[in-house]
């Protein structure tokens, strides 16, 4: 009965929480990892490019929930979810016409892309911070709860209680719908394999008669649609504030190096990888271990390795450890 | 993030596909040896007279002309840095000409781009980096295929007939194969098009001898398609047994033309440069 006592708080505290994490830095990664393939830069703008789309969902959320529609148990940010993705497009194919084009044009290293989107990301950091403020927003409304502790506790009769939120069971289902959809795209339309290919060799992708400014186009398209996702699904499970947004980045880059840049496959592992590390270090383990070992052993102090405040370091200890041993990432990716 | 070297792997790192300038890619030199002039505008595809180097750089053509014929294998050959792989970039456009033209299928193409060229029937392999590597063989010739709207499978199975090593390893990625086998992606993508003429550069260069006796062969099949075939080739004895056509360029002109044959058996030619 410990045993499971155990594994139960384990799950409750480590495994559930970090996977819908894992699910929602993957998403991120993956548009990272797209941005770097085709248009081959580190897109610093990311991050923010999740809060603007996360903001306007908000925003659109909230004119639903004053009209009084809502979608029952799930949350209403769900039905805004395709008005944030249009206008992210929008802001992005924009960005790429006033800012990217030029440089495309010019034949600009690529260190130069990456510093034109540090501008891009403060500039976006700014319409967001100025059109909805800097503070926490939620914005997740419908049925709280898949299965509470309290529930659990009485089915299973177990001490130990086991939550599922709606917002993680969301994020899983979600980050797989997303990811399935990605790769059929990639891997079976006439356009994905086009984007691959040019991913793969520019030049050779130029003399086969591919365009290379529709594939920009439909890069930056995607890139918004899982880039807001992303953002909803992190607001919805944790909290909106645009810095935290601008903070993920951290992870976010982390995820996609881990993985392989470049390396869709990659992106996704990486963010696991990053996401399970960064909760399993930064966890309390006492309880756990106090349910496995006997009384007179157990543990006087929290077995916590980091305190949560420094949840950042694990990204770049195991960042610094992947790029040591294996420059291109855990799957095979581009050297950056 | 440094851009360091990371970045610039990619392409096949051929600057001329994509128009960069070259800065220096040898200098001028008058034209050397006795060149004839083959046959005028009537050829199927030709370069004609062609002058012009890299860019805004200096003329590595000088007076050059290359033409062949449908049904032909045209070989060019040379010593190193005579031009060949110059001239045949020229006559795709990946350089701009001073002189002369370019006239394929009785139009004038001087001025297109080469993307222009493939949709105009040209297919062309480039000597590295020809195929993608990390797509499936499949993948790589639907690619070849990508300007083309209607049912490409015909041209697939001709590809495959054509080189049934491909139709085994259809769904294994393509960077995986032999040196031998990549070429032979690589001339397959080229096929998808459907093209009226296909240029090779290179196309044995890195394979072993038996794998480039193999690639010859199917070279030829091809060519008995009716395709017309222009080659730039390093091994030049072998090449010249199977060309209808060839082309001894120097240092940027025409130094001896004639058929395969002939030139094996020209003692100039022989002593100069195919070693006795």
């Amino acid at each position: 009965m410990d045993f499971l006592n155990a594994l139960v708080a384990l799950a409750n505290f480590v495994l559930i929480p970090a996977t819908a994490y894992g699910a929602q830095l993957a998403l991120g990664a993956l548009g990272v990892t797209l941005i770097y393939g085709i248009l081959r830069f580190s897109n610093f703008a990311h991050g923010d490019t999740m809060a603007f789309g996360t903001m306007v969902v908000i925003l659109v959320t909230w004119w639903l929930q004053s009209l009084g529609i809502s979608l029952g148990p799930l949350p209403t940010a769900l039905l805004a979810l395709p008005v944030g993705i249009a206008v992210t497009g929008l802001l992005l194919i924009g960005t790429d016409k006033v800012v990217y084009r030029f440089y495309r044009q010019q034949k600009a290293k690529p260190i130069i892309y990456v510093i034109a989107s540090l501008g891009v990301m403060f500039v976006m950091n700014g319409i967001v911070r100025f059109i909805i403020g800097v503070d926490d927003q939620r914005f997740a409304d419908g049925e709280r709860f898949i299965i509470s502790a309290r529930d659990f506790r009485e089915m299973t009769g177990l001490d130990e209680g086991l939550a599922f939120r709606t917002s993680q069971g969301l994020t899983i289902v979600v980050a797989i719908i997303a990811v399935a959809l990605l790769f059929w795209f990639l891997n079976r339309t006439r356009t994905g394999k086009s984007m691959r290919a040019f991913s793969d060799n520019e030049d050779l992708a130029l003399l086969s008669g591919i365009n290379p400014e529709r594939v920009v186009l439909i890069t930056w398209l995607i890139v918004a649609a899982l880039a807001t996702t992303a953002g909803v699904l992190y607001g919805l499970d944790k909290s909106f504030k645009p810095f935290t947004y601008f903070q993920l980045l951290l992870p976010i880059f982390a995820s996609a190096i881990v993985g392989g840049l470049g390396n869709p496959l990659g992106a996704i592992l990486g963010g696991f990888v990053i996401a399970y590390s960064e909760v399993a270090v930064t966890y309390a383990f006492r309880k756990v271990v106090g349910y496995l070992l006997p009384e007179s052993l157990e543990p006087e102090g929290l077995l916590q390795l980091l305190s949560t405040d420094y949840k950042f370091a694990v990204s770049f200890g195991i960042l610094l450890i992947v790029l040591l041993f294996r420059p291109t990432g855990i799957m095979k990716g581009k050297s950056v | 993030m440094s851009g360091g070297s990371g970045y610039e792997d990619r392409g096949n790192n051929d600057r001329s596909v994509t128009g960069t300038p070259v800065d220096h890619m040898g200098d001028p030199v008058p034209a050397g040896g006795h060149a004839e002039r083959v046959e005028g505008a009537d050829a199927f595809l030709i370069g004609e007279a062609m002058t012009g180097g890299y860019g805004g750089g200096a003329d590595i053509l000088h007076d050059c002309t290359i033409a062949v014929n449908p049904g032909e294998i045209a070989v060019i050959v040379g010593p190193n840095g005579a031009g060949k792989s110059t001239a045949m970039k020229a006559v795709f456009g990946m350089l701009n000409l001073r002189k002369g033209r370019v006239v394929l299928d009785g139009e004038d193409i001087t001025h297109l781009t080469p993307q222009a060229r493939v949709q105009k029937g040209m297919g062309f392999v480039p000597q590295t980096s020809n195929i993608f590597t990390s797509m499936t063989v499949q993948e790589n010739l639907e690619m070849g295929a990508f300007t083309r709207r209607d049912d490409f499978r015909e041209t697939m199975e001709q590809v495959y007939d054509l080189f049934p090593i491909l139709r085994e390893k259809r769904d294994q990625a393509a960077g995986e194969l032999s040196g031998g086998q990549r070429q032979q992606v690589a001339v397959g993508r080229a096929l998808m098009t459907k093209p009226k003429v296909l240029m090779l550069d290179e196309p044995t260069a890195g394979v072993s001898p038996i794998v480039m006796d193999e690639l010859f062969d199917r070279i030829i099949e091809v060519s008995r398609t009716g395709i017309p075939i222009l080659m730039v080739e390093q091994n030049a004895r072998q090449a010249l047994e199977i060309a209808d056509r060839g082309y001894v360029l120097v240092q940027g002109a025409n130094a001896h033309t004639g058929t395969g044959k002939d030139l094996l058996a020209d003692p100039d030619v022989r002593q100069s440069f195919l070693g006795g």
